[in-house]
């Protein structure tokens, strides 16, 4: 089974960087090991996971999604907005968020379709318009103070010594779980790494293109949409301002994740576990002390770098191969 | 696969009348008409740019029409896409076949149309059901690695098993057999036979006339977007199908030239190999080149037709035997070496090695000249446009002018400017692999009247070519490769179809040891 071997080994490689990690920083730090670390990882990287498994889908259609930054900030002024100045049920502005947010996606991926536009600028543009709407319904840094937020994030599973799970942390968690499932048991899953192999052959073997294209940027709004709740609920407040550079963080993530820019090849887990390094690296950060948080940028650049490298030497060590045996 | 027993009704199984479709300025079809039957297998034939694809492509809602009507066993169609056309049954595959290399092979066969169960895909079952499809083509393949590490002959079977299995009404192939080998041809023919005897209609587009003849029933020519006419194959000579694909009538298949076997033996050979040979590439061959010849290399696919003219061309380099050209010892570690003796090549792939798609005929015809001039002597611009326009119309090159980038040319006239740039280095030896691949009728008799009007002029020629009747046309002595290994060398009144086939599909008996 070496072919199954080789088509993994981007995600083992990059398993193996978050276990060696997480054991160097343990080896580091006595208390580091331990279910709270490992909770307030999860948690604290929740948004940023959430996002990350809807760009993982765009750029393995082929696609690319600059906007979720930007709909993350304005998916969280919007909820202070209608909570605190217009008195919705928290539940009810989170409906309201999520289709609004699904919606703009939709209408990108509608563009992108239609006028045959690349998804760079289509988004760009998106992100510029997600940006300057969070402003237009206000500048300052609202504060949510409704209970519903207080009790929500109290929820949580507690396990092991210290250790808890948030809501936050399970929602992640929960989609993962339904991403991989997406991508790999349904038809919706195979049209997206059709799209993202070939676009011209995965329309002449029947794949509606025009729908998939619409359905994943749609897709990827709706989680930068529940990312942006997530993180209203995180830092109890609205901010036109909050999450700017996630759309960066989050292709960072898939691409550490053994995710191929191009489209076509890649893993959702592979993402979550591109996620995980980079809360990781924070973590370690926040435990020294003494180094600057620039530092965590820094070692993803170069963890950024490394992990390209690989996945270049993977593809041509794959070509050098060639195909079957030449025998008739 | 419930409606293949649909009873044949007295409405013909697909009923194109009047299809028109046109692209920015180019009429591409017509008012086309065109009927296939319950149970046939019916050949589109026509020259490149006649129609074919697109009749395919309108018909199966890649391209909306124009204008005309479309119906499936009596009833109006109009698919808006292809997923709409397979569910109406109607299995295709398509000239520009690529799959998705990214996929495995089971997802490529089961693309839109997976095994589902309890909402889900059900891999395993689309496992077993892969493996199954392709049983009946020899394939036992592992059907879970991606189908880019197959090899294309493979991906094109596995496009095929697709169509197929999808094809419950009717399957249309346009040109599946180009990187077919014989023994993968015969086997698709038996897929083909065996639906025809369920009631599937088969649309066939082929280059390949003797293909025609094996399994059409029935032949539609088209020519430039037109319907020519509509023949059963049984009651139409190959040249009147010629005639009619062409619009004119073309002189009888090239003469042979015949040149006794004793006078062909006593001119100094150009060029001579003795033992040459690479380990796992092909075995140790002895082979003469005398000027004004041509020899021919002929064997199935993968024999070592191709590996053979890369060691010649010293595209690979020999690891034992010794070359000599003109008497004396040369040796040959690149294609440099090679031009530098006064050799040429025009390789298979045009797409991947010839043709510079971006630049225009004129650049591509004065490539290898200036080449071998160096880049630091540019040949003046003067010249470039004679030697381009000299070739333009020495070889009947289609083209509105000279500095039309070279990719909107046909294969036929790409083909034929590839030719030009060897033959403005005015070579002493030329290399021709599958020169008339994937062009159309008229070219291709161009072509082999051209091969022989170089050989009048002292140039020897080594062509490759699976053409068996083409290689008897032209060839003065051909070679014939099995395994890896030159097995027999047909001379002179030696050379026919017969002999080269025997000769391939001898067992390795009469004298000669295997490994
Ligand atoms: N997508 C397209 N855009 C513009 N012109 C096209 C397109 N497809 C085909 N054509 C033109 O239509 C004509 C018929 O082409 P095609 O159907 O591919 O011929 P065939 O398959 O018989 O070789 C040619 O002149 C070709 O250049
Ligand atoms: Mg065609």
């Amino acid at each position: 089974m070496t072919s199954a071997l080789q088509r993994f080994l981007p995600l083992i490689v990059t398993t193996a960087v978050l276990v060696v990690g997480f054991l160097l920083c343990a080896a580091q730090f006595p208390n580091f090991a331990s279910w709270r670390v490992v909770g307030n990882l999860l948690t604290d990287n929740a948004f940023l996971g959430i996002t990350a498994v809807g760009m993982t889908f765009v750029i393995l259609s082929g696609g690319i999604d600059l906007s979720v930054g930007a709909v993350i900030g304005f998916t969280t002024v919007l909820l202070a907005v209608l909570i605190e100045h217009g008195g919705w049920h928290p539940l009810a502005a989170f409906a309201v968020a999520l289709i609004a947010a699904g919606g703009f996606g939709a209408a990108m991926g509608g563009v992108i379709h239609v006028f045959q536009m690349p998804p760079f600028i289509v988004t760009l543009a998106g992100m510029f318009i997600a940006r300057g709407l969070g402003f237009v319904l206000t500048t300052d840094s609202v504060p949510i103070n409704h209970p519903l937020y207080g009790e929500l994030n109290d929820i949580a599973l507690r396990f092991g010594a210290g250790g808890k799970l948030s809501l936050p942390a399970m929602l992640m968690l929960g989609v993962v779980v339904a991403a991989v499932v997406l991508a790999h048991w349904t038809r919706f899953g195979a049209n997206l790494y059709a799209l993202g192999g070939n676009r011209q052959s995965a329309e002449l073997m029947g794949v509606p293109v025009g729908r998939t294209t619409v359905a994943v940027y749609a897709l990827s709004g709706l989680l930068a949409g529940l990312a942006g709740i997530v993180f209203s609920l995180y830092t109890g407040a609205g901010y036109s301002l909050a999450a700017t550079g996630v759309e960066l963080d989050t292709i960072t993530a898939v691409v550490i994740g053994g995710t191929q820019l191009t489209g076509g090849y890649g893993y959702v887990v592979g993402t979550f576990v591109g996620v995980l390094i980079q809360g990781l690296i924070q973590t370690y950060i926040t435990f020294d002390g003494t180094l600057s948080s620039w530092w965590t940028k820094i070692a993803i650049g170069v963890l950024l770098f490394v992990f390209i490298l690989l996945q270049k030497g993977l593809l041509t060590v794959w070509a050098g191969r060639g195909g079957e045996p030449a025998e008739a | 696969m419930t409606a293949s027993t649909a009873p044949p009704s007295s409405a013909p199984l697909l009923a194109i009348r009047g299809l028109s479709k046109a692209f920015l300025g180019v009429q591409a079809l017509d008012g086309v008409d065109f009927t296939l039957r319950h149970g046939e297998i019916h050949a589109l034939l026509g020259e490149n740019g006649a129609g074919k694809s697109t009749l395919i492509k309108t018909l199966t809602g890649v391209y909306q029409r124009d204008g005309g009507t479309v119906a499936l066993e009596g009833r109006e169609i109009a698919p808006r896409g292809v997923e709409e056309a397979q569910r109406l049954h109607i299995g295709t595959v398509y000239q520009e076949v690529n799959l998705l290399p990214n996929l495995s092979v089971a997802e490529n066969l089961f693309l839109g149309r997976q095994p589902m169960r309890w909402g889900l895909v059900d891999r395993g079952a689309m496992r077993r059901r892969a493996r199954a499809i392709l049983m009946p083509y020899g394939l036992s393949i592992d059907v879970t690695a991606p189908l880019g590490r197959f090899s294309v002959a493979t991906q094109q079977i596995i496009a095929i098993a697709r169509a197929v299995d999808m094809s419950a009404k009717v399957l249309i192939l346009d040109e599946p057999t180009a990187s077919l080998d014989a023994q993968e041809v015969a086997v698709l023919f038996k897929v083909m036979r065996t639906l025809r005897s369920r009631g599937i209609g088969i649309v066939f587009v082929t280059h390949f006339l003797d293909q025609v003849y094996e399994v059409c029933d029935r032949i539609t020519v088209l020519r430039n977007g037109r319907l020519v006419g509509e023949r059963r194959t049984a009651e139409l000579p190959r040249l009147d199908l010629v005639a009619m694909m062409l619009g004119r009538e073309l002189e009888a298949a090239a003469h042979r030239i015949d040149l006794g076997p004793a006078e062909l033996d006593s001119r100094p050979p150009l060029a001579s190999f003795k033992a040459f040979g690479k380990s796992r590439s092909v075995e140790p061959f002895d082979l003469d080149i005398r000027p004004g010849e041509v020899v021919a290399l002929a064997g199935l696919l993968g024999s070592g037709r191709t590996e053979t003219v890369r060691l010649v061309f010293g595209m690979d380099r020999a690891d034992q035997g010794e070359a000599t050209v003109d008497g004396r010892k040369v040796r040959l570690k690149g294609p440099r070496d090679a031009v530098r003796l006064g050799f040429g090549f025009c390789p298979e792939d045009r797409k991947k090695e010839g043709i510079v798609g971006e630049l225009s005929v004129r650049e591509n015809i004065i490539l290898a000249l200036q080449a071998r001039q160096g880049w630091l002597k540019p040949i003046p611009r003067r010249r470039q446009e004679e030697i381009a326009d000299r070739f333009i119309r020495l070889l009947d090159i289609r083209t509105p002018d000279a500095e039309r980038p070279i990719q909107l040319l046909s294969g036929g006239n790409q083909q034929k400017a590839l030719l030009a740039r060897w033959l403005a280095t005015e070579p002493r030896l030329l290399i021709l692999d599958e020169p008339t691949r994937g062009i159309d009728v008229g070219a291709h008799a161009e072509i082999i009247r051209l091969i022989e009007r170089l050989c009048a002029d002292g140039m020897a020629l080594l062509v490759v070519s699976s053409e068996l009747e083409e290689i008897v046309a032209y060839s003065r002595r051909v070679v014939v490769l099995r395994d890896r290994r030159h097995v027999a060398e047909l001379r002179g009144g030696e050379v026919s179809v017969e002999r080269i086939v025997a000769a391939i599909a001898s067992e390795s008996k009469s004298g000669e040891v295997r490994q």
